[in-house]
């Protein structure tokens, strides 16, 4: 044995230093270890320092600031900073106030449209029909007329025309709904019930889904309504935002015997997404893998609606209905821009996705539900009609202050019935429903009446406050070849000229036309001769007050070969509802006129255009209030009592 | 070895220190990189900078300081009015109308805007939060407009109107950014 043997490969020796110098052997990489971090730690502190060292950006500009509570008016906006321009919204830097009468105040409110008796509404929520009653919920504040405290009101009526006001059917009282009970929709069992789904708004703002039914079926009016224990039934999924995950829609019965809901949110925040949910109880949920659907660019899709239409357009569906003969739309109510969109296309009920029949006018950058003032819609099936319902919410384009200072804000548009557009393909086609004429009283005929190229005919009426007009549209031609004109939407209204165009009715005018608001058909030659049609509302002139929004709203309409221009306009009081070519493009408008009222109102026909004559037959009705009240119980007790004696 | 690591805990200590300027810094970055996407940086910048909660502030933080910053500016502009209002004696007839009319869109600044912001803000519908600062924009520019000749109020209205406008562009700042 060789004592000069290096000591790691002696076992002997090694064991020996382990009992003298128990920690020796291990301290050693730790002390490297803590060596190397050290060092670590040192060279970052003093990359840190010296990164510090950077002077600090220095605060406003004292020489600006004169005073607490006081601002330089030197000051200037500064410039067209990123994304928002000081010009990005002129309107706010031009608007005077005005001073608004009692009588002009009165006079905006609606005489057969649904408004609350005050305060404030938005969405249409949860509509459904039941044992002879049609329901409308909506989000109302009762303390104000501003957005604010949510609950849901509620109104019925026995033919979507003649409501009745009732209690307040939920308000936010648990602490998954007490910032808000929000928008949602009804599902009716096969067996009879009822599900609710809604959005609460939670004691933390967290947007969750929540399960509501009715307290007694039986009860036709529908007037309690119970939340279930277990709520929230649907809380935001990994990776969705608290505040974007809202508005659940009707449930559908897929091919497994489940139930299917969706819920609009948004990916990466521009990427507007509807989010499919299996359940078979209505109280446990899954998320399914991928998504119904998503189109970037959109951002948050609110309101998503998603249901069945019949390709040979005669008749509406139920939200289950299936199979060949069938094509599913689906509608979001886009946040970022407030306007409602469609598309039309085919469901796969196997892979739970849609798709779009033109990727071109997907979902948010294609066709809207409704060109002009109008948000937030929300579609039922009518069992008892076949029909599927369209509800849509109308806010006001006045300032808050005028609505604080009449008591309300906000219409209902007139139901509309929906049905799939099987001549062109391409649209869907909503049309007041028909009860509707109920109210119709009198009517005038006008018949070929010509108006010349550049020509304003009145057309006596009488009062002209509330009207359903029905109009058609004859072009003769004068010039023999016409320039092509530039594709320009509405233009800049009524006032821009062409040589096919603008030509239609002006509705809430005075006599001496100091206000109007044109409703009409601007045609463009886009290339020999062939011409693209547009429908138009100019709200530019309808008020004289120049602290409302008055806006040129409308689109593209489909005119086919053997169609002429025909529309139909529903005139009440501050809401004007404009449907061209049988409701392939809709448009609603809100109107504040300050001259324009009672009965100073009248109705004209007018042709801009430069190189036509138009024709045009109306039929126009005198529209009776719908005397929308509460609902009189009292009444219905007297009855019964008579009755029963 | 005790003493190794003795100083290196001592080093760490004093690197946290080191490490606390860059949270303000980060923070300063937010309140810069946010007022550049409104149109008055310099007051947007003193808004949000005189105002301590703004030092570890979200965006949707120093959304509700400017809204609470435009309360406190439309309830001064509105105790002025009352002020000038109860000079009564000396004012002139149109003078007094216009100022009940800008005591009557300052009232709904401040009943009805205001609330409708933080209400908005707070459960995140935040279209409601545009909506009520827009107005509170519009409604200021109406008073200032209220006065045919020389306006009382110039500059209480100027400083309500770009507020709500400052307002207005963080929520949509906001709108467009992802948040957990």
């Amino acid at each position: 044995m060789e004592a000069s043997s290096s000591t790691s490969h002696d076992p002997a020796l090694f064991h020996a230093p382990l009992l003298h110098h128990p920690r020796r052997r291990s301290s050693r990489p730790l002390k490297g270890f803590a060596v190397i971090f050290g060092s670590v730690v040192f060279l970052l502190s003093l990359v840190i320092l010296i990164v510090n060292q950077s002077p600090e950006p220095l605060a406003s500009n004292p020489s600006s600031v004169t005073e607490a509570g006081s601002y330089s008016m030197a000051a200037q906006p500064r410039g067209i900073a990123e994304g928002v321009s000081a010009k990005s919204n002129p309107s706010l830097f031009d608007k005077v106030g005005f001073n608004w009468t009692n009588a002009m105040f009165y006079w905006q409110r609606t005489a057969y449209h649904f408004q609350p008796q005050k305060n404030w509404m938005n969405d249409p929520d949860g509509p459904l029909y039941h044992k002879g009653w049609y329901h409308l919920f909506y989000q109302y504040n009762p303390d104000s007329a501003i957005w604010g405290n949510i609950t849901w009101g509620h109104a019925v009526s026995k033919d979507l025309i003649h409501w009745f006001y009732l209690p307040l059917a939920m308000v936010p009282d648990q602490w998954y709904d007490i910032n808000g009970c929000w928008t949602g929709s009804a599902t009716l069992l096969p067996d009879g019930r009822i599900v609710m789904l809604y959005t609460g708004s939670t004691n933390e703002s967290v947007q969750v889904q929540n399960l509501a039914y009715p307290a007694n079926l039986s009860d036709p009016l529908l007037l309690q309504w119970l939340k279930y224990p277990g709520n929230p039934v649907v809380v935001p999924p990994t990776g969705i935002e608290d505040n974007e995950f809202r508005d659940p829609t009707t449930a559908w019965l897929g091919p497994d015997g489940s139930w299917r809901i969706t819920v609009g949110t948004r990916f990466n925040t521009t990427i507007g997404t509807a989010l499919v949910f299996q359940t078979t109880n209505f109280s446990d949920y899954q998320l399914l893998d991928g998504v119904l659907h998503a189109v970037p660019g959109t951002g948050m899709w609110e309101c998503v609606d998603f249901y069945p239409v019949a390709i040979n357009g005669s008749v509406g569906l139920d939200t289950t209905a299936l199979g060949p003969g069938i094509k599913h739309v689906l509608k979001a109510s886009l946040d970022d821009t407030k306007v409602d969109h469609y598309a039309i296309g085919t469901y796969d009920m196997i892979t739970d996705k849609w798709t779009p029949d033109n990727p071109e006018e997907d979902v948010g950058i294609g066709l809207k539900v409704d060109y002009g003032r109008y948000y937030a819609s929300k579609t039922f099936f009518d069992q008892s009609k076949q029909r599927r319902i369209l509800y849509g919410w109308v806010n006001e384009t006045d300032t808050e202050a005028d609505d604080l200072e009449k008591g309300w804000a906000s219409i209902q548009t007139i139901p509309r019935s929906v049905l799939y557009d099987n001549k062109t393909g391409t649209h869907l086609l909503q049309w007041p429903v028909e009860e509707v004429e109920s109210l119709r009283l009198n009517a005038t005929v006008f018949k070929d009446v010509v108006v010349e190229a550049g020509s304003v005919v009145p057309l006596d009426i009488g009062t002209a406050t509330q009207l359903d007009i029905l109009a058609e549209f004859e072009i003769e031609t004068l010039v023999s070849n016409s320039t092509e004109d530039e594709v320009s939407d509405c233009g800049d209204g009524a006032v821009d000229r062409n040589t096919y165009g603008p030509f239609g009715v002006l509705v809430i005018a005075d006599d001496s036309l100091s206000e109007l608001t044109p409703i009409y058909f601007r045609p463009l030659n886009i290339s020999n001769g062939s011409l693209e049609t547009y429908f138009c509302a100019d709200e530019t002139r309808s008020s004289k007050a120049p602290d409302v929004t008055k806006r040129v709203y409308g689109g593209k309409v489909p005119v086919l070969d053997d169609e002429n221009y025909n529309m139909r306009v529903l005139v009440d009081h501050s809401v004007v509802e404009s449907f061209g070519e049988g409701g392939r493009t809709v448009i609603t408008s809100r109107v504040y006129p300050t001259e324009a009222i009672y009965g100073a109102a009248r109705l004209f026909l007018f042709n801009n255009a430069s190189g036509v004559n138009v024709k045009a037959t109306l039929k126009i009705w005198e529209m009776n209030s719908a005397f929308i009240r509460p609902f009189p119980f009292e009444e219905t007790l007297f009855q019964e009592m008579v009755a029963s004696t | 070895m005790k003493i190794l690591i003795v100083i290196i805990f001592a080093f760490l200590v004093c690197q946290a220190n080191a490490f606390r300027p860059i949270l303000l810094l980060g923070n300063q970055n937010l309140i810069e990189r946010t007022c550049k996407q409104t149109p008055f940086y310099d007051l947007c910048i003193w808004s949000l900078k005189s105002n301590p909660e703004s030092r570890d502030a979200s965006v949707k933080k120093l959304a509700q300081i400017m809204v609470d910053s435009l309360k406190t500016k439309a309830t001064e502009t509105l105790d002025l009015i009352d002020e000038l209002l109860q000079d009564g004696l000396a004012l002139d007839p149109e003078m007094q109308k216009a100022l009940t009319s800008c005591a009557e869109r300052y009232n709904v600044i401040i009943r009805g805007d205001v609330p409708e912001i933080n209400e908005a803000l707070k459960t995140g519908d935040y279209k409601f939060a545009a909506k009520g600062a827009n107005d509170a924009a519009i409604e200021a520019n109406s008073c200032e407009i209220e006065f045919p000749t020389k306006s009382p109020l110039t500059d209480m209205n100027k400083v309500v109107h770009d507020v709500s406008v400052v307002a207005a562009s963080i929520v949509k700042i906001i709108q467009t950014k992802f948040s957990f």
